[in-house]
């Protein structure tokens, strides 16, 4: 019998950022027909250490190994051609084509002419093979998320992949649609495919994972640990280096009058396609409002409509007793809304104006900042100054360019400037996604001091673990609609889970779904 | 009065140059580049394919050496844009400002070359006997006008039936994932931006070798570049759109001349005869035309949510964190 | 052909290339790229020139002879660069929204009409006093430029429609206009060009002042220039100092972001655009009021192109346009005499091309790496 050859190992792997060591000699050997989870946190090199695998990066230092063999990849088609497909957080999809163009997008064959109904044919084999069912002809931002993620998988496989890498592949999932996925994991990894499954949720790594790699700044601090003898606490330990607080204190909550109350309102997406559907809600000064539900189900586009970056085609949206739906804007800012973006880096800050220039995107139209016509430079400084120190903000000096901060003090820099504005509303969204542990305490550690101070907060996050140790209530979302409103304390995971499928929340509260 | 056939026949001759450096363009911006050194290109073109024409005597190696020698202008741009990401709006002017000042240094005293040997021209036997399409499409046209009937079908199928069209559209739509899955992106984009500039130098061999022979410096392009760029987006990147706008404006080229002949227009007296400096307005016409197109065109599209390659304009940069 | 941060592999070199994004760059940094690109693109042109046939040495020798060589002649290098200053800064002014007025020639055609008109229609009478004559042609010449590049920016705001190619249509429109009137109604005994303005007309001249300062005696330098200097600190101070620059410049870097900040994009890519074409409209104003004193139909050598040169050469501030400006009066003064003819626009080409090209040494650091070492 031969002996049982590694699928892939890496030794020493180094891989320099300017600035930053991303990776810093790092072994991982990865067993034929094993899911092996690599579990770190945002930042910790998981990524970057598998687009070397993939071949996206080339490492600085380093050996790879595939079957025994020693590899050098100088592109991802040579890491494809080693049997290595990735699949990223983001789906590397083109939009415009279909599943089929997009699933023999660079491949040798056809050579020349695409002859499309063959390839359709032979699409729908290789779904009936591994139960993954999707539309060959339909255009990729006609699918679901989870129909993307499925098309991915067949790509890589129409590919002859053995070794799958998925890069957070349960982030923009139901927790139903996980358990679809691992089961097609598992029955991936029974027909002897190998899978890197990168995480940084505990939970989902112990059941889907035979062993666990831990990387933590850019450094392994556990490799291949059995996945059945950690615990979860241990885990969190070798990932942060420290113990970690599941549970952040919570004052009770001191409920004032509706600030904002958003009335049957119906919004398009950017594609044109309805994205708010009918929707209502209320938030009351010194609560919290968290909005749950898999990415795409209209919380991007409530936020917008709220802060009046999108026009709605019907419904009212009354902040402080006065309608401001379809207003601009500047209207909504002028009823004191801050709004934390989505995008930081895309929408939330201009990339090459100061930092000080940053901290005044909301207020530059009033006193002192400005003085009709002139700007208030010394007043802009001084201000800059205060809030820098006040929230912490780590940047050599508030003339640098926003761009050069990192994402966790560019988040600061963002919330410094929202809440000096003392406003009735904040709208906030996925406000800590990509941020390390210290800086999402502080993050969420300011918006509990808002709700104190007795302002109304819109949480909308993916996160349901933030969701449910911050808010005072919970609504989730899905397709535009509110499936129900829940309290955090009188709620569970599987439920949020079932409502954010689509579920209505009388069908949750029934008992077990039937399906 | 007027003779629309001879307008139309006309509108397709002219409108022959149109369409090279349309799908010239239309193929670059696929991939994500916009060139908006086409007029200089074209020029460097005419130029070039008149200049071999005098020296050498051959139309066909002045073909040749037009192609090459706009492609080689567009490879400046493909430089800067893709290689040192610079922007692609103030490349594509340098681009053009570079072609039109070679054109002219190296066309020095060219105009006054006398004649030259052009491009044949062909009446196509059977389908030249076709009533009102005969005449227009068939009749007395050079080859380059053949050249382009089968150009624009090609085209369409390149792009949208095989492989390689299939990674030009990838990489103009979403180059981080063409590049994922192995296309080079850097090098398919070198490419086209090169088959763009090729084609324009085609447009411009056209101009001075077949359609108006000649070499009479910067009016020998008079802004048609610049038309072709307009053309591209009331194309909505579509060669077959494509065909049809430079047709249309082929022909609104040699309408303006021939609504200045007659002395009766639809029965009345011809203000454009009688007055001549109205031709003025004339000229302006087809300019104001292109600003229409974009304005109805823009409707469309705002309408039907019809958008350019969704990563025209940005240069790619690969390996880059976030 | 593709282009990769390191150099090929299989051929080995003891070094290799590497190239790293640039997280900070010094503030020298982007003068002393400008004026590297600025001699490599000479050293190109020179190339050219000697390909086709002429003598770079002697050429730039003449070029800089006959642009800064004397009193007299840097006289004339500033009476070129008036126009250049006002049409420059028309072009930094609405890049720095990212907004591409392309259509500084044609605007810049219609500020020449609009103060034309003024003389010509008349609107206001031959005798009318000098200061209240200027002021009505400015005012016409800068209205009629703003006016002229309302509907593109108009379009852009509302429709999205590409700037480029509007901007550039209405510049072929606004010769044409202009044609019009120069051989219609304006037209001096069949001329294509209009009579000669009344002195009242005429903006003053150093050498108007030759009386009173002996050393003005014929220096045509006239109160254009002074209006370009002007116009320089005031879109400095628009752009640096105001409420409405900080929008131009939240807009110029992420319009999102502006869009997020409640600006009005709708409402400042139209101000912007208007502005932008009003400046080069005061340009034509100027150029026909300070030197041509009759409207025709040659009075740009493509300024309005070659304010885009400009500006971008300047990195978009002010006060280097100036100074650019001043550079490129000479070379288009002493270009008109250079044989070939195309060559000052050839030389145009080769060092906005070499800027940009040098812009990536801002964002990104060469380095060579010993190939031991990785």
């Amino acid at each position: 019998m031969p002996e049982p050859v590694n699928a892939v190992e890496m030794h020493g792997i180094v891989k320099r950022f300017p600035g930053v060591l991303a990776n810093d000699h790092v072994d991982f050997v990865l067993r034929q027909g094993e899911v092996h989870a690599l579990l770190g946190e945002n930042g910790a090199g998981k990524s970057t250490l598998m687009n070397i695998l993939a071949g996206l990066y080339r490492p600085d230092q380093g050996t790879i190994l595939v079957n025994g063999r020693r590899v050098h990849f100088n592109s991802p088609r040579d890491a494809i051609a080693a049997g290595i497909g990735m699949i990223h957080q983001h789906f590397m999809l083109v939009p415009s084509q279909t599943v089929t163009e997009n699933i023999v997008l660079g491949l040798d064959t056809p050579r020349f002419f695409l002859r499309l109904a063959q390839l359709d044919r032979q699409i729908l084999e290789l779904q009936a093979r591994y139960g993954l069912k999707v539309d060959p002809r339909a255009k990729i931002w006609q699918l679901s998320v989870g129909e993307q993620q499925r098309v991915e998988i067949l790509k890589m496989l129409y590919r002859g992949a053995r070794v799958l890498i998925m890069d957070e592949p349960t982030a923009v999932l139901t927790p139903q649609e996980v358990e679809e996925l691992f089961v097609t994991l598992r029955d991936m990894v029974a027909g002897g495919h190998s899978i890197v499954f990168i995480s940084h949720k505990l939970d989902e790594v112990l059941s889907i994972a035979h062993r666990i790699t831990v990387l933590q700044h850019g450094r392994v601090t556990a490799a291949g640990l059995d996945a059945k003898s950690v615990t979860k606490r241990q885990l969190a330990q070798l990932m942060v280096g420290r113990e970690v607080v599941f549970t952040v204190q919570k004052p009770p909550a001191r409920r004032g009058e509706v600030v904002l109350s958003v009335e049957d309102v119906w919004a398009d997406n950017d594609r044109g396609l309805p994205a708010l559907k009918g929707l209502s809600l209320q938030v009351c000064s010194g609560e919290i409002l968290g909005v749950a539900g898999v990415a795409g189900n209209g919380q991007s586009e409530l936020a917008q409509v709220i802060t009046g970056l999108r026009k709605c085609r019907r419904g009212r949206i009354v902040i402080n007793g006065r309608d401001i739906a379809n207003r601009s804007p500047a209207a909504a800012i002028a009823q004191q809304i801050a709004h934390v973006p989505e995008d930081r880096t895309g929408v939330g800050t201009a990339p090459t104006l100061s930092v000080a220039d940053n901290l005044i995107m909301k207020s530059y139209r009033l006193p002192p900042i400005s003085d009709g016509w002139v700007l208030n430079r010394p007043v802009i400084r001084q201000q800059a100054e205060k809030l820098k120190s006040d929230y912490d903000i780590i940047a050599p000096s508030v003339d640098v360019q926003a761009r050069l901060l990192s994402g966790g003090n560019l988040q600061k820099a963002i919330l410094a400037r929202e809440m000096s504005a003392g406003p009735k509303l904040i709208v906030a969204v996925q406000p800590t996604r990509g941020l390390d542990v210290g800086a999402i305490e502080a993050v969420q550690q300011v918006l509990l001091n808002e709700r104190s101070r007795g302002t109304a907060i819109l949480l909308i996050s993916e996160e349901l673990d933030e969701l449910m140790s911050l808010s005072d209530r919970i609504i989730v979302m899905y397709e535009g609609e509110i499936m129900g409103e829940v309290k955090p304390e009188e709620t569970t995971l599987e439920q949020l889970g079932l409502m954010m499928a689509g579920q209505k929340l009388e069908q949750t509260a029934i008992g077990p779904a039937t399906e | 009065m007027i003779d629309w056939i001879i307008v139309l026949q006309a509108g397709v001759a002219t409108g022959t140059v149109l369409l090279f450096a349309t799908i010239g363009e239309i193929l670059a911006e696929r991939s994500g580049v916009m060139n908006l050194g086409v007029e200089g290109m074209m020029l460097i073109g005419a130029m070039t394919a008149y200049k071999t024409a005098v020296l050498i005597g051959q139309p066909w190696l002045g073909v040749l050496f037009a192609m090459v020698a706009a492609g080689a202008l567009s490879l400046l741009h493909a430089l800067v844009t893709i290689s040192f990401q610079a922007d692609q709006v103030v490349s594509g002017l340098a681009t053009n400002f570079m072609g039109i000042g070679l054109s002219l240094v190296l066309g020095e005293g060219l105009s006054k070359a006398g004649t030259v040997a052009l491009l044949p021209s062909y009446t196509v036997p059977l389908l030249s006997n076709i009533p009102v399409i005969g005449p227009i499409f068939f009749t007395n046209h050079s080859v380059m006008v053949y050249g382009g009937y089968l150009l624009t079908p090609a085209v369409w199928f390149y792009i949208n039936r095989t492989r390689p069209g299939l990674h030009l559209r990838a990489v103009g739509e979403y180059p981080s994932a063409a590049d994922a899955l192995g296309i080079n992106v850097y090098r398919l984009r070198y490419l086209y931006v090169f088959v763009g500039g090729v084609l324009a130098g085609l447009a411009g061999a056209t101009i001075s070798l077949a359609v108006s022979p000649g070499w009479f410096s910067e009016l020998t392009t008079s802004g048609q570049g610049w038309i072709a760029i307009g053309l591209v987006i009331f194309a909505q990147w579509d060669p077959w759109r494509a065909l049809a706008g430079a047709y249309m404006f082929g022909a609104v080229r040699r309408l303006i001349l021939d609504l200045q002949g007659p002395q009766t227009l639809l029965g009345l007296a011809n203000p454009f005869y009688y007055m001549p400096k109205l031709g003025f307005f004339l000229q302006m016409l087809p300019y104001a035309l292109v600003i229409l197109i974009l304005f109805i065109g823009s409707r469309e599209a705002l309408r039907k949510r019809i958008g350019a390659p969704a990563a025209l304009g940005t240069p790619y940069v690969r390996g880059e964190r976030g | 052909m593709a282009m990769t941060e390191t150099t090929a592999t299989g051929f080995r070199l003891p070094f290799t290339l590497r190239v790293e994004p640039r997280l900070e760059a010094p503030r020298w940094l982007g003068a002393v790229t400008s004026a590297g690109a600025l001699i490599v693109a000479l050293v190109i042109g020179g190339g050219i020139i000697a390909l086709a046939g002429g003598d770079p040495i002697r050429s730039y020798q003449h070029i800089f002879k006959a642009a800064f060589g004397s009193v007299g002649v840097l006289n004339d290098t500033l009476v070129k660069a008036t126009p250049l200053i006002l049409v420059g800064l028309a072009c930094a002014l609405a890049f720095r929204m990212r907004l591409w007025n392309i259509g500084a020639e044609g605007q810049f055609f219609l500020g020449a009409w609009g103060a034309s008109a003024v003389v010509l229609i008349p609107l206001l009478p031959k005798t009318a006093p000098r200061p209240l004559m200027l002021l009505a042609m400015a005012l016409a010449g800068f209205l009629c430029g703003a006016l002229w590049a309302w509907l593109p920016g108009y379009l852009r705001a509302r429709l999205n429609v590409n700037e480029v190619v509007t901007t550039l249509m209405m510049n072929y429109i606004a010769v044409s206009w202009v044609l019009y009137w120069v051989f219609g109604a304006w037209s001096e005994g069949g001329f294509q060009m209009s009579p000669v303005f009344p002195k009242n007309a005429w903006l003053p001249r150093l050498t108007d002042y030759a009386g009173a300062v002996e050393a003005f005696a014929g220096l045509t330098l006239h109160l254009g220039f002074l209006f370009g200097l002007i116009a320089a600190v005031l879109v400095w101070f628009i752009l640096q100092r105001s409420r409405w620059g900080y929008e131009i410049r939240l807009i110029g870097d992420n319009p999102r972001a502006a869009h997020y900040a409640g600006v009005n994009m709708v409402r400042n890519t139209v101000l912007v655009m208007m502005l932008s074409g009003g400046l080069a409209g005061l340009a034509g104003m100027s150029e026909i009021a300070g030197v041509v004193h009759r409207l025709q139909g040659a009075i740009s050598p493509g300024y309005g192109f070659t304010g885009i040169i400009i500006a971008w050469l300047a990195k978009l501030n002010p006060f280097a346009v100036v100074l650019v400006s001043i550079l490129f009066g000479g070379l288009i003064l002493a270009g008109r005499e250079i044989q070939p003819s195309g060559v000052p626009r050839m030389l145009q080409g080769v060092i906005l091309f070499c800027v940009i090209a040098s812009d990536v040494l801002l964002r990104y650091r060469v380095r060579l790496v010993r190939r031991g070492a990785e």
